[in-house]
């Protein structure tokens, strides 16, 4: 498995104001992540977890250490388009990233910034909105859509640039129940039909127990990084980072404390549940 | 209340005069114009006027919508109709009394500028009913690319045309909102003097300029992100293709113009 992308001794500080100092969110953080996998980034509000995306495409440039995305120096200018074409950015609010005021035009947006035919444009557009199930919309202005309905247009306007990665900030904080599920659904279809990576940061602790790998950033720093039935059995250490695990383990933790020893790998309601049964009727 | 703003009114239909290159429309109103100003008596008025009628005629779009858009220009049409009627010096006096003399060259001088007025407005009317505004910024930006070697920002004036456009529904559901929260917390906009209520428009427009400015930078950055970098090596998915009938609607245009200008020469 080759590397998608990365960050190697990472520093990075937020210039500061006049006679400020400036912040500083990373001091020496190192990451890889594998080409096609699915791996959620998870920490408390503040711990850089934005930031760290924002290196991902050149975005931002690190102070010191170097990103790699499938090979490139993200701080070289002259790879700067390659980069951003390789790795694609979904951001928290949908109205907020759609340029033009009809689906199909929006999605064409990137294509038509890397300067390629009309007719190929047209296929990319077709094929990235069938994707996301929004090919029936094509014709609709944005902001008559519903938000799930609008990240998905703005998902098609990134793979529309057909790129070999895709990192989403906070996709679904902004949606409904309903939003959000499509939007997961799209993703999950996404990483594993189409091999791409993806890289979702999240506060939902249920969408991250979907990806292939979980990394808890805290302080600038990984503090956990595993398989989600790994990192979320580490209860304790998630709380005391001012995170939670998922319901189902949260559960058979407190069950833990009253005595019980059920395992905290049951991610999934029907898994925990049958874990409950086999330990009730022993 | 603020739903109600419609910007760039745009009917959608099929007719012929929607289905017209934007560019052949642009070019069209424009010798329209120069034919509507060249017409200087009742018969090449008449000529303008049948053509007119006929585009109406042919886009189908409601002659109701053209007269609810004309309201807001009654003010302007009344004031040149009176300033014709008042102003021109005429022999064959109508009406004499204190300092006033209303001739009858006044009256056929007001209600020809006034016939004027209608037509040009219908005429611009029709433009914007007919065609979306993207197409519209399509059109103009192809219209005056050849002005990009005198470096002028064709393209970036476009972009910046279409984003606004864009964004006007997503503001006005902002405004709503903000009012909203202004009133949910006791701030009155319907009572008291102008300058108060002008004064109370201050906590709206601050958030709101606030959150405009947060949402360009966001869409800055996702603009960068989607490789956008200025309007060079850029392509187009809907690439703009004159048709038979936009040919034949230069043509149509061109006898237009020639035939006004001819009536005005036998009118000598």
């Amino acid at each position: 498995m080759s590397t998608a992308i990365s960050v190697e001794h990472l520093a990075y500080s937020y210039p500061g104001v006049e006679d400020t100092p400036g912040v500083a969110v990373f001091e020496d953080l190192n990451l890889t992540i594998e080409s096609g996998t699915f791996v959620a980034v998870l920490g408390s509000n503040g711990c850089g977890k934005s930031t760290l995306a924002k290196h991902f495409n050149s975005i931002l440039l690190p102070c010191g250490g170097k990103v790699y995305v499938g090979g490139m120096d993200t701080s070289d200018p002259d790879k700067l388009i390659s980069v951003r074409k390789t790795v694609g950015m979904v951001f928290q609010n949908p109205d907020n990233q759609i340029v033009a005021n009809v689906v199909e035009e929006d999605v064409a947006f990137g294509p038509e910034n890397l300067g390629i035919a009309a007719p190929a444009i047209r296929q990319r557009v077709d094929n990235a909105l069938k994707q996301v199930g929004m090919y029936e919309y094509r014709n609709h202005a944005p902001h008559l859509l519903s938000g799930g309905q609008k990240q998905r247009v703005a998902i098609a306007g990134v793979i529309a640039m057909e790129p070999k990665c895709i990192v989403l900030d906070e996709p679904t904080a902004m949606l409904d129940p309903k939003g959000r599920r499509e939007v997961m659904e799209t993703i999950q279809r996404l990483n594993c039909e189409k091999n791409i990576t993806v890289v979702l940061i999240t506060h939902h602790m249920d969408e991250a127990a979907k990806a292939q790998r979980v990394v808890v950033l805290h302080k600038g720093c990984v503090c956990l990084d595993g398989t989600p039935k790994q990192v979320f059995s580490q209860v304790e250490t998630l709380h005391k980072i001012g995170l939670a695990a998922p319901e189902t383990v949260e559960l058979c933790h407190c069950l833990n404390e009253q005595g019980f020893t059920l395992s905290l790998d049951n991610l999934d309601a029907e898994e925990c549940a049958q874990a409950l049964y086999e330990v009730l009727k022993a | 209340m603020l739903k109600d703003i419609t910007l760039g009114q745009f009917f959608p239909g099929t007719s012929i005069i929607h289905r017209l290159d934007p560019r052949t429309k642009l070019i069209g109103l424009i010798a329209y114009i120069v034919a509507l100003f060249t017409a200087g008596d009742w018969v090449s008025y008449g000529i303008v006027f049948a053509f007119l009628a006929t585009c109406v005629a042919i886009s189908k779009i409601p002659l109701k919508s053209f007269i609810h858009g004309m309201k807001p220009l009654v003010l302007i049409l009344v004031f040149t109709g009176i300033l014709n009627l008042f102003f021109t010096t005429g022999e064959r006096v109508l009406v004499q009394f204190w300092r006033i003399t209303i001739t009858l060259e006044g009256v056929e001088r007001a209600l020809f500028m006034m016939g004027r007025i209608l037509m040009l407005i219908c005429g611009t009317f029709l433009l914007t009913y007919t065609t979306s505004p993207i197409s519209l910024t399509d059109g103009l930006e192809s219209l005056l690319s050849p002005l990009k070697k005198i470096h002028l920002p064709v393209h970036e004036l476009s972009m910046m045309m279409c984003i606004a456009l864009r964004f006007i529904p997503t503001l006005i559901e902002e405004t709503d909102k903000i009012i909203c929260a202004q009133k949910a917390r006791g701030a009155d906009f319907e009572t008291g003097k102008i300058i108060e209520r002008v004064k109370a428009l201050v906590p709206i427009l601050v958030p709101l300029f606030i959150s405009a400015f947060r949402r360009a930078d966001e869409l800055a950055t996702a603009m960068e992100c989607r490789c956008y970098h200025g309007g060079d090596g850029r392509t187009k998915m809907k690439l703009l293709r004159l048709k038979r009938f936009d040919y034949g609607t230069f043509f149509l245009l061109a006898v237009l113009i020639a035939a006004v200008i001819f009536v005005a020469q036998l009118g000598l």
